[in-house]
């Protein structure tokens, strides 16, 4: 790039008025539409993040409530609360709602909208597909909660093991609805990682090289492409499964009667099911790492290493499946190597554990309710990883395998892990998504409560299970003894909902009489805080010039900014992948109705396939309609003249010039 | 501050709370004849000696973890949101922290290698008991929801045939052929060895050994439907002349009926359905649906394990099997009051 055409990217002086003047532009071409169809059309990367992140919330609470049942259920031995059939559907609606609707899309829910504010763009990089995402998702999610109401929720389990899956034993349209959902969720869970990845590859502000992109930013990054690695071994495996269940196709993929095989559903299950753990576990590492650096005021301890391990793990993720099968009759060596693979992840992160405590150690702590969280984290997480060195021992793993000691562990991990970071995260962020503070006192209750009654439910299940209570079971005969314990979980289980009410009260008094936030109530580092709360549609007037790490922390008062993207289309920077030079700009699509009308399409014939194989073609020669309607409709119109910056009326000096090139 | 200071009193408290739960009931949970923690047999107080490792190395890394955390927070100076960022913090220190984070790592690395090395090593020692002659051999087959046991013999007159009750010899290495017909089971005897799946087309084999008499309880640890929780059995370990004179006993045909109640139970039991699914080795009935009841009084429990075998027990079994255990293949009976207590006097006499 020539330096006149880097120029032309940048302003000289502008005046006030020319800067309201530009800002009241940006508004008009960047707000979403109004009214219903407008609802429906909307592209906005801050309105999809949100309604990920509600609809997850909404999911996360149901699957809650279902717990609840299943609590009450085994609070006592041969209890008659629940029959075995809506026990097995309960679980099994639980565990699927919870890691298909909840974990992976709220996490890429904070993705899709914080990612494009740190990395200071307009919108993420393929906004009608992330609206298309979004539809995918809440059909999948919808389509298992109707199926529960109609009797026919999933009864496999949310790994849906066959021969217990398949056509002889899983009757009905049951499993059918669970790997369609399967297949919707996991369809938008690759919109959305495709979506972050190019986003932050293309679309970062001058100067935020490789080595200066926000942790979480990196923690989004790495869960997305783990999602491209991991999505498609489930979708192959539902689809599998779809095709030997239904009549007229009855493949034979999984039938050992026929030379399927039963544990090849094993292996691209768990293919995709242990690196689903990482991509829920990494982005929640993220959050912990922007709230210990602006909570302890100091830079973050162990930058590269943190970027280092969330990589690692990444790749060591994949690479530890077959601990879910140490029971199988695999071969000794063969499981062998993945005790070692399932411990040597436990090295990248304990270095995390330890930067982090190194950065609280060092610094000057401002303790407010998302530093409480992350303590929670510290506390729950660590000993559900410890549990986990356990599990990855084969002779250990043997007795504890697929009993409660597991549900203890994963729900240590999953709720330490991901649940409490989330918990303190949107503490940190509502201010930025609402412009108000949530309570404070109310976050601690919050907090004590969901800590103490957390520990009441899944402690004991440590104990259950090595006393012999294996996962899964709707009742249990007094003689075991396992009615003690079973009766603390459940009282446990109900200090965690009132947790979870009194964090929605705090939501919904705060959303109107909260403390007003401003700009940065947290002094935090990173581009978002720079901006109004809540963020303006168009999220920067100029794209900020990125100085250093701690973009906010380290910059200086005459900082640079990005000027010259067209005000009336939506234009914005794109910049080199490696230091994130100018590079071109680039124009996104506006507001379209196209997304949601292909999502009811491709919810129709996914929906479709649990009856008939002529959803396929027909699903598709519909979906040619689609896709043409929405390409046919990509062009953004007229680009109006670009004004050269010396043709500005210059009037003051409130904007510097300086090249809007990356120093180190 | 005040309220921050409570919170993590409160939630310390509530830590150390947990740690004395945790000790108090682990300790407490060494025993009961289906538990991980009280081994029976050599295999199983390898892995009871393996937990107990991993346990206090994990319970010592803890501690210091959460120590050094709460640390932290009571030492920090506490500061607001104003306070100005430390983005140079003095590099001596960071060089000084930089150093206890390599060492740190460095420990969880020899500590990682140590448990792996154990690990392995217990696994060869407990694999190694298949590379001896099993002198008994018994073949497991899992069904929904129940557990069928073959002791076979050379003598094919002599294979005794039962149902989710295993007796074995103290002391004698036992050999189990696991498998399945129907989906995916787990059969997991805690207190004897970890557990092995059943799955169909893969039959496997299994060895184990009780040096301790007594009676322990295993059950399915696979969910396999709607009973996955009734699927329970029970292993009577007892010496090996008692062992001797229970399966010569098993070996026997059926009790021929002693009185005419007893007899008119038989006929019954020969031309009700029961006779369709149930095999009573020396009359007519020979169907394989459903457990073998030759010897079904001798068995102290029913419905795999959810029931103990009395008479009244029996009778709502016989009649009403799916309030028991919905789902399971057991339809319901209807019987007159006098033929159902004829079908209960045979039933219990079939010892």
């Amino acid at each position: 790039m020539t330096e006149e055409e880097l120029n032309k990217i940048q302003s000289s002086q502008i005046t006030p008025e020319r800067m309201e003047e530009e800002r009241r532009d940006l508004e008009q071409t960047w707000s979403e539409p109004k009214g219903i169809v407008g609802w429906f059309s909307a592209t906005d990367h801050k309105t999809i993040g949100l309604r990920i992140i509600v609809t997850a919330f909404i999911f996360f609470a149901l699957g809650g409530v279902l717990a609840l049942f299943m609590r009450l259920q085994l609070m006592n031995p041969e209890n008659g609360i629940l029959g075995p059939d809506l026990y097995n559907q309960f679980f099994t609606t639980h565990g699927s709602s919870m890691m298909f609707l909840f974990a992976v899309p709220v996490m890429e829910g904070m993705g899709i909208y914080l990612v494009p504010l740190m990395v200071g763009t307009r919108n993420v990089a393929f906004p009608r597909l992330n609206a298309l995402g979004y539809y995918v998702y809440l059909i999948g999610g919808i389509l298992l909660y109707v199926g529960l109401l109609l009797n026919v929720g999933p009864d496999a389990g949310w790994f849906a093991y066959v021969p217990l899956s398949g056509p002889e034993y899983g009757i009905g349209k049951r499993v059918d609805l669970w790997s369609q959902m399967v297949s919707l969720t996991e369809v938008a869970a690759l919109i959305g990682a495709v979506n972050i990845i190019v986003t932050v590859f293309k679309f970062r502000a001058p100067g935020m090289s490789l080595n200066r992109i926000p942790l979480f930013v990196w923690s989004e990054v790495i869960a997305s492409f783990m999602v491209i690695f991991a999505m498609p071994a489930v979708m192959i495996s539902s689809s599998l499964l779809s095709m030997d269940r239904l009549t007229h196709v009855s493949t034979h993929f999984f039938n050992q009667a026929e030379g399927g095989d039963p544990i090849l559903w094993q292996h691209l299950f768990w293919f995709f099911g242990h690196p689903e753990v990482y991509i829920i576990f990494i982005p929640a590492t993220g959050f912990v790492s922007m709230i210990v650096t602006t909570f302890s005021r100091r830079k973050t301890f162990g930058y590269t290493a943190l970027v280092l391990t969330m990589i690692a793990t990444g790749f060591i993720g994949f690479g530890v499946w077959v601990h879910h099968m140490f029971a199988t009759p695999l071969p000794q060596l063969g499981q062998s190597i993945f005790t070692a693979s399932s411990m040597l992840i436990v090295i990248p992160n304990g270095v995390q554990i330890f930067c982090w405590l190194v950065t609280l150690w060092s610094g000057r702590l401002n303790i407010k309710a998302p530093l409480v969280f992350v303590f929670g984290f510290f506390v729950i997480f660590v000993l559900g990883g410890l549990t986990g060195v356990m599990l990855a021992s084969v002779p250990l793993d043997l007795q504890l395998h697929d009993t409660f000691f597991v549900v203890a562990h994963l729900h240590y991990v999953l709720i330490g892990g991901a649940v409490f970071p989330l918990f303190g995260a949107i503490y940190y962020w509502f201010p930025k998504w609402t412009g108000r503070m949530l309570s404070e006192g109310a976050g601690l209750v919050n907090f004590v409560l969901l800590f103490i009654g957390f520990n009441m439910v899944f402690f004991p299940m440590h104990i259950l299970g090595l006393n012999g209570m294996p996962r899964r079971i709707y009742t249990y005969v007094a003689e075991t003894g396992w009615g003690d314990l079973n009766m603390l979980a459940t009282i446990g289980a109900f200090v965690m909902g009132l947790a979870v009410l009194t964090f929605i009260a705090n939501v919904a008094y705060s959303i109107k009489f909260g403390a007003v936030a401003g700009e940065n109530p947290w002094g935090a580092d990173t581009l978002e805080w720079s901006i109004a709360s809540p963020p303006p549609s168009y999220n920067y007037q100029y794209i900020p010039v990125v100085q250093g790490r701690h973009a906010l922390w380290s910059r200086t008062k005459d900082a640079p900014v990005v000027t010259g993207l067209h005000v009336n289309i939506r234009e914005i920077l794109a910049t080199t992948i490696h230091d994130a030079m100018p590079e071109h700009k680039y124009d996104l699509q506006g507001p379209s109705l196209i997304p949601f009308f292909v999502a009811l399409i491709v919810g129709a014939m996914f929906i479709g396939f649990m009856f008939t194989p002529w959803s396929l073609p027909i699903g598709m020669a519909l979906l040619f309609i689609g896709f043409f309607a929405w390409f046919w409709s990509n062009s953004v119109g007229d680009r109006p003249p670009f004004m050269p910056a010396e043709e500005n009326p210059t009037a003051g000096d409130s904007m510097p010039n300086e090249p809007a090139e990356a120093t180190a | 501050m005040q309220g921050e200071n409570k919170i993590i009193t409160i939630t310390v408290n509530s830590v150390r709370l947990t740690v004395v739960v945790v000790v108090t009931s682990a300790f407490a949970a060494c025993g009961g004849n289906q538990s991980a923690l009280n081994a029976a047999g050599i295999q199983s107080e390898r892995l009871d000696y393996l937990w107990w490792l991993f346990f206090i190395i994990c319970a010592v890394v803890y501690l210091i973890v959460i120590a050094v955390l709460i640390a932290a927070f009571v030492r920090t100076k506490k500061v607001n949101a104003d306070a100005e960022p430390d983005l140079t913090p003095q590099p001596e220190r960071e060089k000084r922290l930089s150093n206890i984070v390599k060492g740190a790592v460095a420990i969880t690395v020899i500590l990682l290698f140590v448990l792996m090395v154990v690990s392995f090593r217990t696994g060869r020692a407990i694999n190694s008991l298949s590379q001896r002659p099993a002198p008994v051999s018994i073949k497991v087959t899992g069904h929904q929801w129940w557990w069928e046991i073959e002791y076979r013999n050379d003598d094919p007159s002599k294979n005794v045939l039962t149902a989710n009750e295993i007796h074995i010899p103290v002391g004698q290495l036992i050999k189990l052929e696991l498998q399945s017909n129907d989906v995916i089971h787990s059969f997991w005897l805690p207190n004897l060895h970890g557990k092995r799946d059943l799955i169909p087309n893969y039959p496997t084999a299994f060895y184990f050994e009780a040096d301790k008499p007594g009676t322990y309880w295993g059950q399915c640890a696979e969910f396999c439907g709607y009973q996955h929780a009734k699927m329970r059995f029970r292993v009577t370990a007892e010496s090996p002349e008692d062992f001797e004179a229970w399966i010569t006993a098993q070996q026997q045909s059926s009790v021929q009926p002693s009185n005419d109640l007893q007899k008119r139970g038989e006929q019954i039991f020969l031309t009700t359905v029961c006779a369709q699914c149930h095999t009573i080795q020396g009359t007519p009935a020979g169907g394989k649906v459903g457990p073998n009841l030759t010897h079904i009084a001798s068995r102290p429990y029913i419905a795999a394990g959810s029931l103990q075998n009395t008479r009244d027990h029996l009778a709502a079994w016989v009649t009403d099997a799916q309030s028991i255990k919905p789902g399971t293949k057991m339809p319901m009976n209807t019987y007159s009051q006098e033929d159902l207590s004829a079908l209960i006097e045979y039933i219990e006499s079939l010892k």
